[in-house]
């Protein structure tokens, strides 16, 4: 089967974080949690933030990582990465909202927080915390990436795979009616 | 709702291990701002004037700035207040980083601390949950060494911790308080120790609120821009490797040497070298644009960092270079040692031993060489072993314990207290007034916002001017471009600059402002961030309260008039006013004293230095004026007290 490829525009949103750059001044945090409060600036609270910087000053580390997914589980294993002779462990760059420590959780409720790069209404130009950032640790770029754009090709017996499950489970007769159901509804 | 502050104090008593949030009186925030406004008000309603320092009734206060936590730039400072050992007076101390933001969203504007412990104790503050723990393990442990020990104990990272290293816990009256990169000095350190404190943990989740948000947080971050761009705020030591300022003018050993012609291109191209190959990088305080902080590895010495003129004071008091500093900071502030006093002493103790005073017998197993002298010293000092355990009360009170002529030795001390190492041909009238009166200990805390010195051409005195957007009133405009020679300036204009000057420091001292922001930014070239004209608008945006320019001036002239009325019950008098003897070459004691005078009278203090009832109560310090009424500090008759006080200052001249 022939299937076409299209070719489609996609914009990416990037924050450039510099750890070299970075200060500890945690301004970022400060306008983060500023921007999300509701109304918006009318409190402030860096444990609010969907940015955070991570500081050990005995090992002068100063990382600025951004609330990404939640997750259920912690990492099985971790790696630690030895930059320009500082060890730092695989925690100081990830996003995730995890269990095994109290980053992005909204401290009152502790549901997980999450970056979303002030696209809020109306969408802010710039995120804000790279706005508060005047030492250039955060930068923001967008850039277009071309991507193929691929229909999903299913294979016939694979398909039948999911139809036998479904009769196995509630009956050939149940099914056909669902199907013929479905079928009235669309052309 | 209480808007920037948060409207509770914790307070602890550390003898009975009793917790309690307390709500505080909103009056008390439009009257004293807060830090150490409010701070010097709890002191005066809660420690009698008998009290010792080191007595379980005195008070050991860590306030945030009313501004903390807010979005405004630079409001990064901690005040610790309480009274000094050294000095028996009110302790003025400050630190940057994160402490003050810390405990405000923890719920808390002020922590305050009573009574002793029995054992060595750290408090751990979680937002409302509060605990006295056990700190015996603690003991004799470094102050990022307990930082770090606590961290790991409570399992959490994010925890500010502000602590004493083992020379607070031996009551080294020149002990600081040390926090992530700051560090508290001049007199709060010992009493932490004498209270059996060894640290505080605060973590705080909580929201901080302003009045009218939107507009507070679209201007600050103008502001945060500007005070980046602006080459005139923060530490410029920090990117000026050009330091012969310091190592030209300030004097060496214990405030002795000067040697104008130290400096050389070829000696900064080395300093740079050394600070370059071995800084990590420099940092901020929350929420500030500027990075004062250098944070140097010194190769097989604990990491540390310094701002400013704090990076000369071991190798100038040793007759080393730069790499004696960094050397022995990292050692010093693990032992929690200020770095401006502890020099001075250790200088002071070698002067002792070479003048016969004191004799290789106080010194036993002393190293031959000056950098070893210097680390055996610390070490003594620290531990209060033989001769450090007198060393460790300052310069001051040492040279009396060891007597034999040692207070003459004792020459650049100010109200018991270590100045800066300074000695100049002819007085500048101001700056003799800033050293006489200054209660914040150190002339840093008092100078700042008139320039030091006039500048050579009336033109550039004109170009100063133009812009000079900081200056409260245009007289002052008018005095700098009339100004040209260091020492001839008008008793009014000196009065009125020293007026300036301290204003500044008292604003940002209640706020929680940087100096290097703002009050001691304006010295040099003029254009500092913060000043009387736009400080009123980051109040009133912040908290509410309406303010003007006005408003403040009279808020910081209740504020310091509370803190001499403070001092005052606890005996300050003109004849404690006195700069060293030997700070200036050319000295007239009448042309001084009359100064000093027209600056009391400036200021509507009597003759002696005590604000007079009407001086007090139109300031709202009314329980202030009774209170020195029934103590007799002043007499009902105008003419009584002024006879008295003139008795005084006759004595006092004499003496």
């Amino acid at each position: 089967m022939i299937v076409k490829a299209a070719v489609a525009k996609k914009l990416v949103k990037e924050i450039k974080v510099d750890v070299d750059k970075c200060t500890g001044c945690r301004s970022c945090e400060m306008a983060c949690s500023a921007f999300h409060s509701l109304p918006k600036y009318s409190s402030l609270n860096p444990a609010r933030a969907r940015i955070r910087v991570i500081i050990d000053e005995s090992r002068d580390m100063y990382v600025p990582i951004r609330a990404g997914e939640y997750t259920q589980a912690e990492c099985n294993g971790r790696n630690v990465y030895t930059i320009h002779g500082k060890e730092y462990s695989e925690c100081s760059f990830c996003p995730a909202c995890c269990p095994s420590r109290d980053y992005f959780k909204e401290p009152d409720s502790g549901l997980p927080l999450k970056c979303d790069m002030c696209e809020d209404e109306p969408p802010l130009a710039v995120p804000m915390c790279v706005t508060a950032c005047q030492q250039g640790a955060l930068t923001y770029v967008e850039r277009e990436e071309f991507v193929q754009e691929q229909k999903p090709q299913v294979k016939p017996e694979e398909m039948e795979i999911v139809f036998e499950a479904l009769v196995k489970k509630h009956g050939k007769k149940k099914v056909i009616e669902t199907f013929a159901r479905l079928s009235k509804g669309s052309h | 709702m209480r808007y920037a502050e948060r409207g509770y104090n914790l307070e602890i008593d550390l003898s009975r291990g009793s917790v309690e949030r307390v709500e505080t009186d909103p009056k008390e925030t439009e009257l004293y701002l807060g830090g150490q406004g409010t701070a010097a008000k709890l002191l005066w309603d809660r420690v009698p004037p008998e009290a010792e320092p080191f007595s379980p009734e005195n008070l050991l206060i860590f306030s945030s700035g009313l501004l903390n936590g807010t979005p405004v730039p630079g409001a990064t400072r901690t005040s610790v207040n309480t009274f000094s050992p050294q000095t028996l007076l009110m302790a003025h101390s400050l630190m940057g980083s994160y402490f003050g933001v810390e405990m405000k969203h923890a719920g808390y504007d002020k922590i305050v601390i009573r009574g002793k412990s029995p054992d060595l104790v750290y408090l751990w503050v979680n937002n409302g949950k509060v605990e006295i723990r056990d700190a015996g393990h603690l003991k004799g442990k470094g102050t990022q060494e307990t930082a770090a020990l606590i961290k790991e104990e409570l399992g959490d990272n994010k925890i500010q911790v502000a602590a004493i290293g083992p020379a607070g816990e031996n009551r080294v009256y020149m002990a600081s308080i040390d926090h992530s990169h700051a560090s508290a000095a001049r007199g709060p350190g010992p009493v932490m120790g004498d209270k059996g404190l060894k640290a505080i943990a605060v973590r705080g989740t909580q929201d901080i609120h302003t009045a009218r948000s939107a507009e507070l947080f679209e201007t600050c971050l103008g502001i945060a821009k500007e005070l980046f761009e602006n080459p005139n705020v923060g530490d410029w030591m920090a990117v000026d490797e050009d330091d012969s300022f310091h190592h030209n003018n300030f004097t060496w050993g214990n405030a002795r040497v000067r040697r104008k012609d130290f400096w050389s291109k070829e000696l900064q191209d080395r300093w740079t070298a050394w600070k370059y190959d071995h800084m990590d990088r420099q940092t901020s305080c929350y929420n500030c644009p500027k990075k004062c902080h250098n944070v140097i590895s010194w190769p097989g010495h604990k990491r540390f960092s310094y701002k400013c003129y704090g990076k000369d004071t071991y190798h100038m008091a040793a007759f080393q270079e730069l790499d004696f500093s960094y050397e022995i900071l990292g050692l010093a502030q693990e032992l929690g040692l200020d770095s401006y006093s502890t020099p001075q002493v250790i200088a002071f103790a070698l002067e002792l031993r070479e003048a016969g005073i004191l004799s290789d017998q106080d010194f036993p197993g002393m190293p031959a060489d000056i950098r070893g002298r210097f680390y055996y010293i610390l070490e003594k000092i620290t531990r209060r072993e033989g001769i450090g355990d007198v060393l460790a009360n300052g310069v001051y009170w040492a040279a009396r314990q060891i007597g034999k002529g040692a207070e003459k030795f004792d020459h650049n001390t100010t109200k018991k207290f270590e100045q800066l190492p300074i000695k100049l041909g002819k007085v500048n009238p101001a700056y003799f007034l800033m050293i006489a009166t200054g209660e914040k200990m150190s002339i840093t805390q008092i100078e700042g916002s008139f320039p030091q010195d006039p500048l050579p051409t009336r033109a550039q005195r004109e170009e100063f001017v133009k812009n000079w957007a900081a200056a409260p009133d245009d007289k002052f405009k008018k005095w700098f471009l009339e100004w040209e020679k260091r020492n001839e300036i008008s008793n009014e204009a000196s009065c009125a600059i020293t007026d300036w000057n301290e204003a500044m420091h008292y604003i940002d001292d209640s706020l929680g402002l940087c100096g290097f922001v703002s009050s001691f930014r304006g010295q040099f070239g003029g254009r500092t961030g913060y000043h009387v004209w736009n400080i009123p608008q980051m109040i009133s945006l912040s908290t509410g309260l309406d303010f003007d320019k006005e408003k403040l001036w009279k808020t910081f002239q209740r504020i310091r008039t509370l803190v001499r009325a403070v001092n005052v019950r606890r005996g300050l008098r003109r004849k404690d006013e006195r700069p060293p003897e030997d700070h200036w070459a050319v000295r007239d004691e009448k042309t001084e004293q009359k100064l000093l005078g027209d600056y009391y009278e400036f200021k509507g203090w009597n003759n002696d230095g005590i604000p007079t009832k009407t001086t007090l109560d139109n300031l709202d310090l009314n329980y202030v004026s009774e209170d020195f009424l029934k103590r007799g500090i002043l007499t009902n008759g105008a003419a009584s007290s002024k006879e008295a006080s003139k008795q005084q200052a006759t004595q006092s001249v004499e003496g």
